[in-house]
């Protein structure tokens, strides 16, 4: 009993982080042909929430981003350092198997992008090549994903035609319920809304903020009014460097860095 | 202001330009198509087309080219068969499974160039080498060999110029939902479907038209081509014997070969084009 309080106050000291974050960035050094991308990245990302990197453009928030489920590894010339443990597990870590860390998380891209496939193909996708043959089974994921998005009662008559059918929000939405369809537990965005109209702008952040009570969420972002409206931590990333990381309220009003106080008022971007 | 007029001559220019090629050389291709048609038609009969040559064929006597009609096809069939099944491969390795950037990657991106443009009798002379020193005669086998390397080029450069230019998005998506390389091969290769289509017409053409590659390494026969370790007849070939004679009849029928190669490939062409609409339906 005692130690379970001590417990608390631990975890109420550290601004409410749970006691072991779901994404863990140890000494993370990235570098792209020889440039160093990212510089001594530590950090702690918390569970059921949503937390947004800004920065100005080019500062390295995408690589970030990516170097979260090893999308980075594909590309050329990529030299990695340092760990990312999900749930305590380095994905770094020489027998980690990338296919299984990546199908934990659900990316969202800057534009939506269906596969060459139906709508319900591009659902089925995901489980599909994880082994789910059954047809019934499929079905019930496709519709509980695309109701879960709030597209259901839009496409449910026109499953089988092509993907790009669809109104751009609503490929979005499409593309988020394919990510959500693999079971993810995290979900990275990466500008998932710059492609879109306000009104299914809205729709992509209020669906993000319903999902976050299942999902832990990282987002980059450039527009910092959207890290106000949906996120609960900013982490603000300049010159490939964590310059601030904390809750919102306080990165936005009151941040204590030089660095992070011109950009949150406009004189650098 | 004067600088509108001179954009608008220089558009003039270039409009003009590009009608006088786009209608000469129509023109001209047209022109080759009625030549054929003007010269090949009387002479074309069910005869040509459903037989083999008989004694004195090639004097102007009864027979047809049926031989060379079957070979051609099984030779061109079989050899696009092939490079599609080791061409494909090897784009998809070039570009999913290696890193773009090394030097071997570079090379053989190179070497395939180089391959596509090696005149196919080279390519010939080569096999016939090999041949020669295996003791292999001309056969089907040696020109469905010869003919097979002559195409993977143009299978492999096709495809690898289509896979290139796919969007890196289609890569990450499939990757971030835990696909492995080869199930985003698969995405890929359903996202440039229609571009298939295109190499394997490509490599059709190149395949079914070939004199130089078949001379050496396949010969000639006035036989069906029933086994493939026999030397078998050729469409351009059967066309260029019968046009080197001195008899107008032969002659004739050179023209009436031609009609029906070229009556082969354009069903080959629609063939093709009837698949690769009906397969546009998923595609961006």
């Amino acid at each position: 009993m005692h130690t379970h309080s001590s417990f608390q106050t631990e975890e109420t000291q550290t601004v409410s982080l749970p006691v072991l974050p779901h994404i863990q960035i140890k000494d993370l050094n990235v570098y792209i042909e020889d440039k160093h991308i990212l510089k001594n990245i530590n950090l702690d990302i918390p569970n059921n929430s949503i937390t947004s990197i800004i920065g100005p453009s080019g500062c390295g928030k995408t690589t970030l981003l990516k170097t979260l489920n090893r999308l980075m590894d594909d590309s050329k010339n990529v030299k990695v350092s340092g760990s990312v443990l999900v749930n305590g597990e380095d994905i770094y870590a020489k027998d980690a198997e990338v296919t299984h860390i990546r199908k934990k998380m659900g990316l969202l891209s800057q534009r939506p992008f269906p596969l060459p496939m139906s709508i319900f193909d591009n659902i089925a996708y995901g489980p599909r090549i994880h082994g789910e043959r059954n047809k019934k089974v499929l079905q019930h994921i496709v519709e509980n994903q695309l109701k879960n998005v709030g597209l259901w009662e839009e496409v449910k008559d026109r499953l089988d035609s092509s993907a790009t059918s669809l109104s751009i929000g609503q490929q979005q939405r499409l593309c988020l319920a394919r990510g959500l369809a693999v079971q993810p537990e995290i979900i990275l965005g990466d500008e998932s809304t710059s492609a879109l109209d306000p009104i299914s702008t809205q729709t992509i952040e209020n669906l993000l903020i319903d999902l976050k009570n299942d999902y832990t969420i990282v987002l980059v972002t450039h527009i910092l009014r959207q890290a106000r409206r949906v996120s609960d931590y900013i982490i603000f990333v300049y010159n490939g460097e964590i310059i601030e990381f904390g809750k919102t309220e306080d990165i936005l009003l009151n941040p204590q860095h030089e660095l992070t106080q011109q950009y949150v008022r406009g004189f650098i971007s | 202001m004067s600088t509108i007029k001179s954009r608008l001559r220089k558009e003039k220019i270039a409009k003009l330009f590009m009608q006088f090629a786009g209608i000469s050389i129509t023109g001209s291709l047209f022109l080759i198509i009625g030549i054929i048609l003007f010269k090949g038609l009387p002479f074309l009969s069910w005869e040509m087309i459903s037989q083999v040559p008989q004694g004195g064929f090639y004097i102007g006597k009864e027979g047809g080219i049926l031989n060379a009609i079957l070979g051609s096809l099984y030779l061109a069939g079989l050899s696009t068969v092939l490079a599609c099944l080791l061409g494909i491969p090897i784009a998809i390795y070039l570009n999913i499974y290696t890193n773009q950037s090394a030097a071997l990657v570079r090379a053989s991106r190179l070497l395939f160039d180089v391959l596509f443009g090696i005149p196919s009798i080279v390519y010939g002379a080569i096999a016939f080498s090999i041949m020669v020193w295996l003791g292999i005669r001309a056969s089907l086998l040696g020109g469905v060999i010869t003919i097979t390397l002559l195409t993977i080029p143009i299978v492999v450069r096709t495809l690898d110029e289509l896979l290139k230019t796919t969007p890196l998005d289609l890569k990450n998506i499939t990757t971030s939902l835990g696909a492995t390389k080869w199930e985003t091969a698969q995405v890929l290769l359903k996202y440039i479907k229609p571009g298939i289509f295109t190499a394997v017409l490509l490599a059709f053409g190149r395949a079914i038209g070939d004199v130089a590659g078949v001379l050496l390494t396949t010969g000639f026969s006035d036989n069906l081509p029933l086994y493939i370790d026999e030397p078998a007849a050729t469409l351009p070939l059967a066309i260029f014997f019968q046009l080197s004679s001195p008899i107008p009849e032969v002659q004739g029928r050179a023209y009436a070969s031609a009609l029906i190669l070229t009556f082969v490939i354009l069903f080959i062409v629609i063939c093709t084009h009837i698949l690769a609409s009906k397969q546009k339906k998923h595609k961006l």
